[in-house]
């Protein structure tokens, strides 16, 4: 029995899994190493990659003092519509990424609520960075505080009372017990924030404007290559970005694994 | 951990040092947002406009392209997409830009010849090697056993251009409109798979080998032929079809905001010259130049071509009748 069920999962994960990674591998280099080579040096491949870069870059930083600072409030302080903020928190999980997009067309396009004023001004967020960045920013807004929140509940605040009380300031509290305590789970908080900014596909596409070598990431570039009939750059591209998620993985599992450790 | 640091800085240096390397500006730059067969067109054609511009004014241009869904794109640019100039495959979803937003004047279609479209195309239908199920005209289309796949007009300008030869073709020759949607019936019937779009009814057909029959635009199938082998497809062209007119203008409001009105204005126009039409053909798009086209006499079969103010009484009209809700489409398609 133990060793069927474990034969079927082995199976589903080769299938699944391995087979579409082993597929992009191979398609990728399918004309051979020079012509992948050329295709990720392509100026409109290394813009994709950068975009993709200085999003991840400026959101999972954004996010991480974010998500601490809502983990921070909704376990530690009680107040008024704090049941609210915990769900609103999950918003981003819950919404489809196109509808996510959308909302920021309509607030931020020319013919939404402040689009008047930003044009006037002549400041552009919607179809350019900016845009990419804030609806990044919106969808991986719960990774962290997700993380945190189950945790720091079940830790309770004796801890952080007894140095309080022992006369430490709050910061220093805070920086010598609460993020010793919560140091994995936020590095696997931010691992995850981390992955779906490089990924996000939905919600990007709509903002974007598809503006090739300035506005598209490396997901939007994967979908305009292969449109093109380029499946070298786009499954190269692909490559890119199963690259990251394995390396994530492996950061995932030496967190697990460190974890463990500690607490043994 | 140093070395660690080390690291990073060296890659964030690389990062900023590829940023300042692509960030040479050129002195005009201009968003031509286009819709999707014309990727191959205007890559080629861009590089020959700016050799153009340079040569006449000194000046370099770089030209960025935005591509996607004909009325997907015209949406964006209503949003706030920052064209320059719009290339799309109808004339409705340009004068959107007019209706919606005020963004060029009402006259747009008069200020280039030719209605404002430079080059044009047609509805052909691309077939499996051998042509095995003997497809010669719509006729063929509508038969018990084949599958047909073309993409949904809903979502698609290239779409209704194909929904609109079938019609015309139908109404030219059993004289009703009753008769008509009896035919589109029977073809919508057919249908195998309605994609969203032009490129992804193309990619249903010749790499998930989808269907008998792509009822494609004429560019789009020859394009699959160049990219798929041409011992594997062949083009048919029926004895009736649609003159499709892909339109362009210069978006007036962003071009005057940009200053960049010239240089969008000699973009367009330059796409009536020799040079422009030799790469429209080349790309498999039908000349307006008799001269151009005799050149490529052999790659574009005669046929009989009708326009859409013709048959239909323009696109406004043709949309309201045909494609909005409600309309001719949503009972053929429901039924």
């Amino acid at each position: 029995m133990r060793w069927s069920l474990t034969a079927i999962a082995l199976a589903f994960i080769a299938l699944f899994l391995c087979l579409p990674l082993l597929l992009i591998i191979t398609a990728a280099f399918a004309k051979g190493w020079s012509a992948y080579w050329s295709e990720l040096t392509d100026h409109d491949t290394l813009s994709a990659i950068k975009l993709t870069l200085l999003t991840a870059l400026i959101t999972v930083p954004l996010n991480t003092v974010f998500g601490i600072a809502a983990a921070w409030a909704i376990t530690r302080f009680e107040f008024i519509g704090k049941s609210l903020l915990t769900t609103l928190i999950d918003l981003p999980f819950s919404v489809s990424p196109v509808i996510s997009g959308l909302i920021f067309v309509l607030l931020f396009g020319k013919q939404g609520w402040f689009g008047d004023w930003l044009y006037a001004h002549d400041i552009k967020i919607i179809f350019a960075v900016p845009g990419i960045v804030i609806v990044t920013l919106f969808i991986t807004f719960p990774f962290v505080a997700r993380e945190l929140i189950p945790l720091m509940q079940e830790m309770g605040n004796e801890e952080e009372e007894a140095a309080l009380s022992l006369g430490a300031s709050g910061w220093k509290t805070f920086l010598f017990i609460t993020l010793p305590n919560i140091k994995w789970a936020l590095l696997y908080g931010i691992l995850l924030c981390n992955a779906r900014a490089m990924g996000e596909f939905g919600a990007v596409s709509v903002v974007s404007g598809h503006i090739r070598g300035l506005t598209n990431t490396l997901p939007l570039h994967v979908e305009v290559s292969y449109n093109e009939y380029n499946s070298v750059a786009a499954f190269a591209s692909a490559s890119i970005l199963a690259g990251l998620a394995i390396v994530t993985l492996i950061l995932k599992s030496f967190l697990e694994w460190q974890q463990a450790h500690d607490r043994a | 951990m140093n070395t660690f640091y080390t690291h990073f800085l060296k890659l964030l240096l690389t990062i900023a040092l590829i940023s300042t390397a692509t960030a040479q500006a050129a002195d005009v730059k201009l968003l031509n947002v286009s819709y999707d067969p014309t990727r191959e067109l205007y890559q080629e054609y861009n590089a020959a406009f700016a050799k153009h511009w340079k040569e006449t004014t000194g000046q370099t241009v770089e030209i960025q392209q935005s591509h996607g869904g004909s009325g997907k794109q015209a949406r964006s640019v209503i949003d706030g997409l920052d064209a320059d100039v719009v290339t799309l495959a109808l004339a409705y979803d340009v004068d959107q830009l007019y209706q919606k937003a005020k963004l060029i004047p009402e006259d747009w279609q008069s200020r280039l010849p030719n209605n404002s479209a430079p080059y044009t195309s047609t509805a052909v239908f691309l077939v499996r090697a051998g042509n095995p199920k003997g497809i010669k005209d719509w006729d063929d289309l509508v038969k018990p056993g084949v599958s047909v796949v073309t993409p949904n007009p809903k979502t698609s300008g290239g779409a209704r251009w194909n929904y609109l030869a079938a019609y015309g073709y139908a109404l030219k020759k059993y004289g009703t409109d009753d008769a008509a949607k009896d035919f589109l019936k029977k073809l919508y019937k057919n249908v195998a798979v309605l994609d969203t779009g032009a490129r992804g009814a193309t990619v249903s057909f010749v790499e998930r080998e989808i269907g008998d029959v792509l009822i494609a635009w004429e560019n789009e199938a020859y394009l699959s032929l160049k990219e798929y082998g041409a011992d594997k497809y062949q083009v048919v062209v029926p004895s009736v079809s649609i003159l499709a007119e892909p339109s362009v203008a210069v978006v007036d409001k962003v071009a005057s905001k940009h200053g960049t009105e010239k240089a969008a204005e000699e973009y367009l126009e330059y796409l009536y010259s020799k040079e422009g039409q030799d790469i429209a053909a080349k790309n498999f798009y039908r000349p307006r130049d008799p001269e151009i086209l005799a050149k490529y006499g052999k790659q574009f079969k005669a046929l009989n071509l009708f326009t859409i103010d013709e048959v239909f009484g323009g696109w406004n009209k043709a949309h309201a009748t045909h494609f909005a809700d409600g309309g001719a489409f949503d009972q053929i398609y429901s039924q």
